[in-house]
């Protein structure tokens, strides 16, 4: 079953809560209760979409994990802006080792708070291992993978903001094609990242037939909320990729955040759906359709783009990676079509 | 714990990180002016009647509405609902039909029985009201909530002035009408029936008055230069609406020529036709030069009314008149083209417009009149000091709504006289635009249409036209209010802020910022649906 | 119990004694043997309440081990050579969080090139990665420091590798002592840690530090390896004391007090050392040896202490400092400072080449006449390495160095044509 909206009109499910609707129908990022996991005074730019993911996610699983949740950190913005001695954000345990072992990080936790279950000595505790997309896709894949096909029981959280922010806006396998980076400029014949096949790390989860991978954007708070809840409820390795928008690595305004996911999203160029034992079972359905260059065209890193003589050309690869994306997942309702 | 030293860190240290002190502007709540609430010319808080009706909690929202409007049922039906055509949801989908969720809070009111709010103490002083018309009767239920004596002097036999007179029954029911006087009457207003009052200072001074409040309704057809047949029949709009309140009701014949294309010349064709008659419209201009309302004119068709547009007419017979065409010229006036034809009719009703009888006023020092109508000031006092005029008796646009507007805007101005004083006006917000809003976290709901009376029925029967809202599609309706640039707490603030600086204050008190960690990103700006929050400079 | 075992074996039973709660495996030689003797013992339900995971490479190894000791859990794991390398971030990311993991190293070479066999050049390389490192001479003190690491990594929050050499210690078969479940119990108690993940007392572990504190962190990492030097010792008696046998501690001396010359080495060449050093006392000679069994933290008053009254110290590694010399002579040079000996540095055994007894006798003869130079690579083959200089002389496209050498030696079959 996939994700099913509350049926309220006005705002439906759209909003964070509402005044109108039950405590149960309101997000957990409505509650004033909620576990702020990630707490204020941490040092993210303005506007991080980092920042809100994670609480966002870290929330849910608290709340899924009724307070019982230990949580790794890959070396990054995330860890970075929330560590810095001697302050942290962070209200949960959390330990941060290096770059490129979050995920097995998370399997030891797991494999002791098995034993000492088995022991008497520890509740039901559950484990979140989450980093970035350089920490997840490129540097932690090896120990991602692992822990995928062993089933260790791991709920791994790819915060992806498509490049290697912390330390000054590089390229990563889930920098988007085009896009400026410090290591692909906007120069010579090709300019920014180049057009390659992609390193699409969620459909690379569900060819290991984990049981549950998802993608989701901190634009919808309660589809990302739905899948963290719907993880946690499950057993093995489970996978869920945020898409978070990056105002300083994508040259976009603090206050566009959140309308960047939602773009990415309506624009097919991230696609929204969910996966069991490597099967897609549910989809985020594009809602308002919109062409690229409504995304595009809010950030910096694309301007390269759209200067004085337009790249109608990568503009209209870009548009066609988008379409093939809600042709291969079927992200437009028939009659939208 | 004995905990290694720096490597390992307490939770909540990071709160003596102010964060605050990176912002260079910041958000600030604030309530923006509806477009709808700064359309509404009775100056209702619409958008704020909604909020509580969106909850279900009807009664509250017929007490919201009632502080600046006592008359939601009549306003359900007659009001022409400006406010719609500004509402912002039009620019999504299709305005939030405000009227007919006030049409439902006035039926629920008079089916529940509710009753308005009684002053909390007396004044002592005594206002006169002469008309008890709309705004009279605004005027009269304002000056008593504020604690004032009112009596209400009326020339005619019942209440409701033009609401009775000018407006046909199968658009406002006279239950709905009776009710709803009545309620105001209630409140402790004195009402002085058949009572004309022909010299304003000789009642005023006799009946030991502080202030009067002159709400004459415009009851004197226009008539216009027809040279007619001593046989042909001619009468005049207003006094056939007014006949039909009657016992003896007019005798129009079959073929009723109606002259006219105001609200009031499609009122008239339509009460023909439900008569019996088969009326004809005849005006001088096109569709879209019509003053009257174009969904009337469309439910005038609907009935089967016929126009005769680009037309005037030059003579009356006893049983046919003579028509000539029209053209317009470049700038879109009407101009004769010396072309005649002669149509059948029976008799021939004049729509032109009408005339207030401003007959109490002479003698009135300090007072003036032109164009027909008394000139008042901006605190709707006339010359002459402690005497307020409004309704069809000052110059504006003259309806329902804009009559009740006015009783409102003079009983605060009378209220504020009394005590010495001069009313202030509150400051203007700014308005709530479309662009200030974030229409996506909106549902797609489209509006729910009011059921309309069978076709056949509407023909021939004066039964009430338009059908109210039952309880579930009100509610359904209200809820599609987008609440502009008013919270009603989405809780999208306390969401999306990335530095969690947003304080959830709770149920119906709404939120504020922590601005020792505002960053101010300004995310809760942009992802705020209905433009609440806005960004200020800081002050550095 | 005494049984005949191969030492990797022994070395899984001691672990298994120890009640391991998370054993991380991948396999490299030589040290494969323990982790799967650990993984059929946990299989067969041997060892209750353990989790075995195979791991998909060395880093995720040390890594599992960092999430599962920060979590409280006793954590075990074993690698070799490259795998020590190849999880090198996370061994010096375990130190720096004070998790005390044990970490069998089966000691063996750095390639390139390639070479599965022994000598000390990986644990050595990790020289300052924060751990404590011993040195297993025999099989039986393997097992017994196994023992003893679990309850010094505990004590004093930092993890310790126990090194043994590979395949002469962990592929031999020797008569070993393993100890009952009760001795071991009664020596080593539940696991206790300083710090932990747990959701009822929420911390951050493993914050970002400046440089307003990052040299106090080192100061303590170093303050808890000179903790470790003093503990080191009272736990071999406390050792002692269940298990009867002497085992660990910071050096073994043996006939050191008379000596004139004193050879110092790490791990089971010290065996063949004192066989020599007998037949040499044998014939007259003054000649002591001085096993270092912590070389970190490095015990360097005991070694002092040690050398103070000789007159010439020869350091024989298994280790090369390319481009210097010795590694562990470096240390034992330091802990020399202020007295006046002759000092020698001897690298044997590089790649698992025998040291024998002859070679030995011959080093140490040639040292006390004092014809010993400061650096000797034992048993070089001067010819090989000659001509492949040569060849290097004179050729630019001289091929592949080590393929050469072979070639030359006649290992390999001569290229065709």
């Amino acid at each position: 079953m996939s994700f099913q909206p509350v049926h309220f009109y006005q705002t439906g499910t759209f909003t964070v809560g509402n005044r109108l609707l039950s405590a149960e129908e309101r997000s957990v990022q409505a509650n004033v209760e909620r576990t702020n996991s990630l707490n204020s005074g941490h040092r993210a730019c303005q506007g991080c979409g980092e920042a809100l993911g994670a609480r966002y996610a870290i929330d849910a699983a608290m709340n899924a994990a009724r307070g019982r949740l230990i949580a790794a950190n890959a070396t990054g913005c995330l860890e970075v802006f929330s560590t810095p001695y001697p302050e942290t954000s962070w209200q949960i345990p959390w330990i941060h080792s290096l770059f490129g072992n979050t995920a097995a990080i998370g399997t030891g936790i797991a494999a002791a708070i098995k034993v000492k279950r088995q022991k008497g000595q520890m509740d039901d505790v559950r484990v979140v291992a989450q980093g970035g997309d350089g920490g997840t896709t490129d540097i932690g894949f090896g120990c991602l993978s692992g822990m995928f096909e062993r089933n260790d029981d791991v709920l791994y959280i790819c915060y992806d903001n498509g490049g290697y922010m912390n330390t000054g806006v590089q390229r990563s396998s889930a920098t988007p094609p085009a896009a400026r980076t410090a290591t692909t400029m906007p120069v010579g014949p090709e300019p920014g990242n180049n057009f390659g096949q992609g390193k699409f790390v969620p459909a690379i989860a569900m060819a290991h037939e984990i049981p549950y991978v998802a993608t989701a954007t901190v634009a919808d708070l309660r589809d990302l909320e739905y899948k963290v809840t719907k993880a946690m409820g499950l057993r093995g390795a489970r996978y869920i990729h945020i898409l978070v928008p990056c105002p300083l690595g994508w040259g976009a305004a603090s206050q566009d955040t959140i309308k960047l996911a939602r773009l990415a999203k309506e624009t097919g160029i991230f696609p929204v759906f969910e996966a069991e034992n490597g099967e897609v079972s549910g989809v985020l359905k594009i809602r308002r359709p919109q062409p690229v260059e409504e995304y595009l065209k809010l950030q910096k890193r694309y301007a390269h783009l759209f200067g004085k003589k337009p790249a109608v050309e990568t503009i209209a690869r870009l548009q066609a990676a988008a379409d093939k994306n809600i042709r291969k997942y079927g992200l437009l309702d028939q009659e939208a079509n | 714990m004995d905990k290694p030293f720096a490597i390992t860190l307490d939770p909540g240290s990071s709160l003596a990180n102010r964060t605050g002190s990176w912002r260079t502007s910041r958000p600030v709540y604030l309530d923006r002016l509806p477009p709808c609430n700064k359309q509404c010319p009775a100056g209702e808080d619409i958008q704020g009647w909604l909020f509580h009706a969106e909850s279900g909690d009807y009664e509250s929202a017929w007490r919201h509405l009632t502080k600046d409007n006592p008359f939601p049922a009549i306003m359900g039906r007659v009001c022409y609902h400006s406010c719609e055509g500004a509402c912002n949801r039009g620019q999504l989908d299709a305005p939030v039909g405000i009227n007919s969720v006030e049409r439902f809070l006035g039926d629920e009111a008079l089916k529940r029985g509710w009753k308005l709010t009684a002053p909390a103490s007396e004044s002592g002083k005594h206002v006169l009201i002469v008309g008890a018309g709309p705004s009279g009767m605004s005027a009269a239920y304002h000056l008593r909530r504020l604690g004032h004596q009112v009596t209400v002097q009326e020339a005619g036999p019942l209440l409701g002035g033009m609401m009775r007179f000018g407006i046909p029954k199968y658009r406002l029911p006279r239950d709905v009408l009776e009710a709803e006087m009545q309620r105001v009457v209630d409140l402790g207003v004195k009402v002085k029936l058949g009572s004309k009052v022909d010299n304003i200072l000789e009642t005023m001074q006799d009946g030991g008055f502080d202030a009067a409040f002159l709400a004459v309704g415009a009851h004197i057809g226009k008539r216009a230069m027809i040279p007619a047949g001593d046989a042909a029949k001619i009468i005049d709009a207003i006094s056939l609406l007014r006949s039909m309140e009657g016992e003896d009701k007019p005798l129009l014949g079959r073929r009723v020529v109606v002259y006219g294309g105001g609200n009031t010349a499609i009122d008239v064709a339509r009460t023909a036709k439900r008569m019996g008659a088969e009326p004809l419209i005849v005006y001088r201009r096109t569709r879209e030069k019509m003053p009257a309302h174009d969904f009337e004119v469309e439910e005038a068709l609907q009935e089967g009314i016929m126009v005769k547009w680009l037309s005037t007419i030059k003579q009356a017979h006893e049983s046919s008149l003579t028509i000539e065409k029209m053209a317009l010229d470049s700038k879109g006036f009407p101009q004769p083209t010396g072309e005649y034809e002669t149509i059948e009719a029976d008799s021939l009703v004049l729509a032109l417009g009408q005339d207030v009888d401003l007959g109490l006023l002479e003698g009135v020092p300090g007072l003036e009149v032109s164009d027909g109508v008394v000139q008042v000031n901006a605190n709707m006092m006339t010359g002459h000091a402690g005497i307020f005029a409004g309704g069809d008796m000052v110059p504006a646009e003259r309806n329902v709504t804009v009559a009740i507007g006015h009783g409102k805007k003079a009983a605060k101005n009378i209220d504020a006289w009394l005590r010495g004083e001069q009313y202030v006006a509150p400051p203007k917000k700014e308005v709530a635009t479309f662009e200030n809003l974030n229409t996506w976290y909106y549902a797609d709901a489209p509006k729910t249409v009011r059921p309309m009376l069978d076709i056949i029925r509407r023909q021939s029967t004066f039964e009430e036209v338009q059908g109210g809202l039952d309880e579930s599609n009100a509610l359904f309706e209200a809820r599609r209010c987008l609440s502009c640039g008013n919270c009603f707490e989405c809780d999208n603030c306390y969401g999306v802020c990335p530095d969690n600086s947003v304080i959830k204050l709770g149920p119906g008190k709404r939120f504020e910022f922590n601005y020792d960690y505002c960053k101010g990103c300004g995310m809760c700006v942009a992802e705020c649906p209905c433009g609440a929050i806005k960004m200020e400079a800081e002050e550095i | 119990m005494l049984k005949q075992t191969e030492g990797s074996h022994a070395v899984a039973e001691a672990v298994a004694l120890c009640r391991p709660e998370v054993i991380c495996a991948y396999p490299i030689s030589p040290q494969t043997h323990i982790v799967e003797g650990l993984g059929e013992m946990v299989k067969a339900g041997e060892v209750a309440n353990c989790e075995f995971i195979n791991v998909e490479s060395e880093f995720a190894a040390m890594s599992v081990a960092i999430g599962s000791s920060a979590t409280g859990a006793r954590t075990y794991t074993a690698t070799a050579s490259q795998g020590l390398l190849f999880m090198v971030e996370a061994v010096y990311n375990a130190s720096g969080l004070g998790l005390p993991i044990v970490m069998t190293v089966a000691n063996r070479a750095i390639g390139a090139p390639i070479n599965i066999w022994n000598d000390h050049s990986d644990s050595l390389s990790q020289r300052d990665c924060g751990w404590i490192q011993l040195f297993a001479e025999t099989n039986q003190e393997a097992l017994d420091l196994h023992i003893q690491a679990f309850k010094l990594a505990e004590e004093i929050s930092l993890p310790v590798m126990v090194c043994m050499d590979g395949f002469i210690l962990t592929h031999a078969y020797e008569r070993v002592d393993v100890p009952t479940q009760e001795q071991v119990d009664a020596f080593l108690p539940p696991y206790e840690p300083r710090q932990m993940l747990d959701p009822k007392e929420p911390v951050s572990i493993g914050a970002m530090v400046g440089p307003e504190a990052f040299s106090e962190v080192r100061y303590l990492a170093h303050a808890k390896q000179m903790q470790a030097l003093e503990r080191i010792p009272q736990l071999a008696e406390q050792f002692k004391a269940v298990f009867g046998r002497d085992s660990g501690g910071l050096t073994h001396s043996y006939l050191v007090d008379d000596a004139d010359i004193v050879v110092v080495a790490m791990g089971s060449v010290l065996g063949t050392i004192k066989d020599t050093v007998d037949e040499m006392r044998q014939e007259g000679q003054r000649i002591g040896v001085l096993g270092i069994t912590s070389y970190r933290p490095f015990p360097l008053d005991n070694v002092r202490a040690a050398l103070q009254n000789a007159q010439r110290v020869v350091v024989l590694e298994k280790s090369l400092a390319v481009g210097i010399g010795g590694i562990l002579s470096t240390d034992v040079r330091m802990a020399m400072s202020g007295l006046q000996l002759h000092g020698h540095t001897v690298v044997a055994g590089l790649g698992g080449r025998a040291i024998t007894r002859k070679s030995l006798r011959g080093l140490f003869t040639k040292a006390i006449s004092g014809e010993l130079g400061h650096l000797t690579f034992l048993d070089l083959d001067w010819n090989v390495v000659n001509k492949q200089l040569e060849r290097e002389r004179t050729t630019r496209r001289s091929g592949p160095a080590a393929e050469s050498m072979l070639r030359d030696i006649g290992v390999v079959a001569a290229r065709i044509g």
